[in-house]
């Protein structure tokens, strides 16, 4: 064999997992368990400050022109900065570091039975420059002008040009925050990809990989493949802002429209890399709490690579009204209605999945139900949009807002809440409270819904988002229409002060809570197998795998779950 | 060198550095491609401007183009004496490759300077937008692989990571590739 191999070999000898220091441990680690919670505290830290800001300006649409308690008064520049900041914030520093980097960065090793990720030092950097990005974009509210107010969908010349957004350097600091941010996903998801094909447990086919991870792996993918161009469109809108190039400026022979493509090129497929983890989680804790096999595991994921194929033909429904040729629309309403179909397929097997099986409400089962009754919602209401007759009259109203929340909060906040109440005794070795569990649970459930479907009916009424005063258009401020916004309004500040049941049991929990045993849920796959919270290591010896993830009831066993790494008789 | 068992494990049955570099290159070609589309899109859609491809000079790209190809040959001479385990000759094409590079950037120098003594800056026209923003990003990435191979020269000198050479090797052939697509597209191709 050749030298190359042989000094591979020699570097592969064992490696000792010994006490490391505070700094080594929890500052600079290379352990993904560390790495995986920065990740999700991070991104939980960013939570609270989309939250505020949504408080902030949904205030000032409730009671326009007073003070708002605990902000001040919100002014028309602000409103923009708030609903464009709550939306970057939300999507690229909260869904995105939670559920793929957070929880990839944590489930992968565990659940594919190795003792890390393959390039640790690689996965620090990723954190790094993620908490970089952070950074950079919580500096872009305090620059001369304030932070950037063009929405999160960025559109030139609003976003090009500083005399139309106002925001000199707060839109370039947005800009290069979300650039940064990509590139730290980009080296995140090449160790992710790289993780799950070569280091999984002997024994473990593809076949026998929990859905979880197999999803976090697809959104990845999604990810890169989708995110390229707009890296691309990204630094041209950077030139544009800072040299005077005019990539994205008809003035000087640029055009608009190349910039909502590359947005939405990636935009779209964004859409389903942050369902896709969301969707492994629950498919995992629905298994887990009605003991049962997961219906149609095989259907499960070649719906998955269908729904991924599918986002990637589908992004142009963003722009019916934006000047397309109305032959190209009628492709994209075609696809758009398409994507629908392996999504509801992936949907019925999670219900299939559930049908009698001894289901337990447990509150991780609770969110993951709450996740499909509310994502159902949202992606019917899809449909509607999908058509590009009926997107004419709803495009830009509230009822795109209230269909993309009900999307995107079961994404986001559900499916953060199901997989950090299943994984929380395995993080933390300890168990959350149940009965604070599930009355986080209804006080966030009942209020979102509270908050978004009166919504739908004012965009139904031709109410347009982005309004930062409706008493500025008579016809759109009558009092039937403002009642409806109070009451959205007070659903949205009686959650946030749900929220504050679930700090108080996530952090007394971590401390006091009951000692969680190695398996607390009986669950099959291999995180399970190892104490809570798991050592520097993960597993003392590594495991080898004997079957897939969701061998639950089996007949003829005395036990209804079968790990994953037991050894058949 | 200490390092998790997860990176030596191969259950797809190709080392896992190599795994990697891979996937990088398919992020990366969703970079470049993005903006090789927009630039053709322009191109085709007739948008003015264009016609200034031009006044690029062939000979410049041409000398440029032969330059980075050789300097790929020596990456894989490299490759291959270190499979041999010949490290001395190793250093010594690493070394060659790095030169290559330092010729094509110096010519890529000499060319923007006269461009921009001409008048020809980034601001001047969609063309030279794009001619300055992909040839720059291929030049960072140009210089990004030399001083990723002056580091991997220095630990094969010290005896380890041979293994790098391989993957550096991957890489470069990518930036030669990347360069294939930009010399007709900014250079040859002016209708």
């Amino acid at each position: 064999m050749s030298q190359a191999t042989a000094a591979v070999k020699k570097d592969s000898q064992a490696e000792h997992h010994e006490e490391l220091s505070f700094l080594y441990k929890y500052i600079l680690p290379v352990d993904h368990k560390i790495i995986g919670m920065q990740y999700i505290f991070t991104g939980l830290i960013m939570a609270i400050i989309g939250g505020y800001f949504s408080y902030a300006f949904r205030m000032q649409l409730a009671f326009p022109g007073e003070v708002v308690p605990l902000y001040g008064l919100v002014g028309p520049g602000e409103y923009n900065m708030l609903i464009t900041n709550h939306g970057t914030i939300m999507i690229f520093w909260v869904a995105m570091p939670v559920l793929i980097a957070g929880f990839g960065n944590y489930l992968i090793p565990l659940m594919i039975g190795c003792d890390d990720m393959v390039f640790p030092r690689l996965n620090r950097l990723s954190y790094q420059i993620f908490l970089v990005s952070a950074l950079v974009l919580i500096a872009s509210f305090f620059v001369t002008g304030g932070g950037f107010g063009g929405a999160w969908t960025s559109y030139p010349p609003l976003s090009s040009n500083a005399e139309y957004s106002l925001t000199d350097w707060g839109a370039s600091l947005w800009i290069l925050a979300v650039a940064l941010e990509f590139v730290s996903f980009l080296l995140g998801g090449i160790n992710f990809i790289t993780t799950t094909m070569n280091a999984r447990a002997p024994g473990m086919k593809m076949m026998d990989i929990p859905i979880a991870v197999w999803f976090i792996v697809i959104a990845v993918i999604l990810f890169m493949a989708s995110v390229g161009p707009l890296i691309a469109g990204a630094v041209m809108l950077f030139m544009d802002q800072r040299l005077g190039t005019s990539f994205f400026l008809p003035s000087g022979g640029g055009d608009p429209l190349l910039w909502q493509h590359l947005f939405w090129f990636f935009g779209h497929p964004e859409v389903y890399v942050v369902l896709l983890p969301t969707m492994g989680i629950v498919a995992d804790v629905i298994t887990v709490f009605s003991r049962k096999k997961l219906f149609g595991y095989r259907t499960v994921l070649y719906t998955a690579f269908a729904t991924g194929g599918l986002s990637f033909v589908v992004w142009a429904h963003h722009q019916f009204i934006a000047g397309i040729d109305p032959r190209v629309a009628n492709v994209f309403v075609v696809t758009t209605v398409l994507i629908s179909i392996p999504l509801a397929e992936m949907m019925f097997s999670y219900i299939a999945t559930l049908y009698g099986g001894s289901i337990e409400l447990k509150t991780p089962m609770l969110w993951a139900l709450g996740f499909l009754a509310a994502f159902l919602i949202g992606g019917v209401t899809g449909i509607y949009l999908g058509a590009s007759a009926l997107d004419i009259y709803f495009h830009d109203s509230y009822f795109v807002l209230a269909h993309f929340h009900y999307t995107f909060f079961p994404i986001t906040i559900i499916g953060m809440f199901a997989a950090l109440t299943f994984w929380f005794p395995k993080m933390f070795g300890r168990m959350m409270n149940e009965t604070l569990g599930k009355i986080h649970f209804w006080g966030t459930f009942i209020p979102f819904n509270c908050i978004f479907l009166p919504l739908f009916f004012l965009g139904l009424a031709g109410q347009n988002r982005r309004v930062y005063n409706f008493q500025l258009y008579p016809d759109l401020a009558t009092q039937d229409l403002q009642n409806i916004r109070i009451f959205a309004t007070l659903s949205l500040v009686v959650m946030l002060i749900f929220q504050l049941v679930f700090i108080y049991n996530f952090f007394v929990s971590m401390f006091k809570g009951e000692k969680a045993p190695n398996n607390p849920w009986n669950a099959n796959t291999l995180e399970w197998s190892i104490p809570s919270p798991p050592p520097h290591g993960n597993f003392k010896t590594l495991p080898t795998v004997y079957r897939g993830a969701y061998e639950y009831s089996v007949p003829g066993r005395e036990l209804d779950y079968w790990p994953q790494n037991e050894a058949p008789k | 060198m200490h390092g998790p068992i997860a990176t030596h494990r191969r259950a797809t049955g190709i080392p896992t550095g190599r795994l990697a570099v891979w996937w990088l290159l398919a992020s990366e070609i969703f970079i470049f491609g993005g903006l090789v589309t927009c630039f053709l899109l322009f191109k085709l859609n007739g948008s003015p401007g264009f016609e200034d491809a031009a006044l690029t000079s062939v000979t410049a790209g041409a000398i440029n183009t032969f330059v980075l190809l050789t300097s790929s040959l020596s990456i894989v001479l490299a490759h291959a004496a270190i499979e041999n385990g010949d490290r001395v000759k190793t250093f010594r094409y690493i070394w060659y490759t790095i030169g290559g590079g330092l010729i094509f950037l110096g010519i890529k120098t000499y060319e923007y300077t006269g461009k921009i003594v001409h008048g020809h800056v980034i601001t001047e026209n969609l063309f030279w937008s794009f001619y300055y923003t992909m040839t720059g990003l291929h030049a960072l990435h140009v210089i990004g692989g030399m001083v990723i191979m002056a580091l991997i020269s220095f630990d094969i000198r010290k005896g380890y990571n041979f293994q790098r050479v391989e993957l550096i090797g991957i890489y470069w052939h990518f930036v030669d590739l990347v360069w294939i697509f930009l010399f007709p597209l900014l250079y040859i191709a002016n209708f």
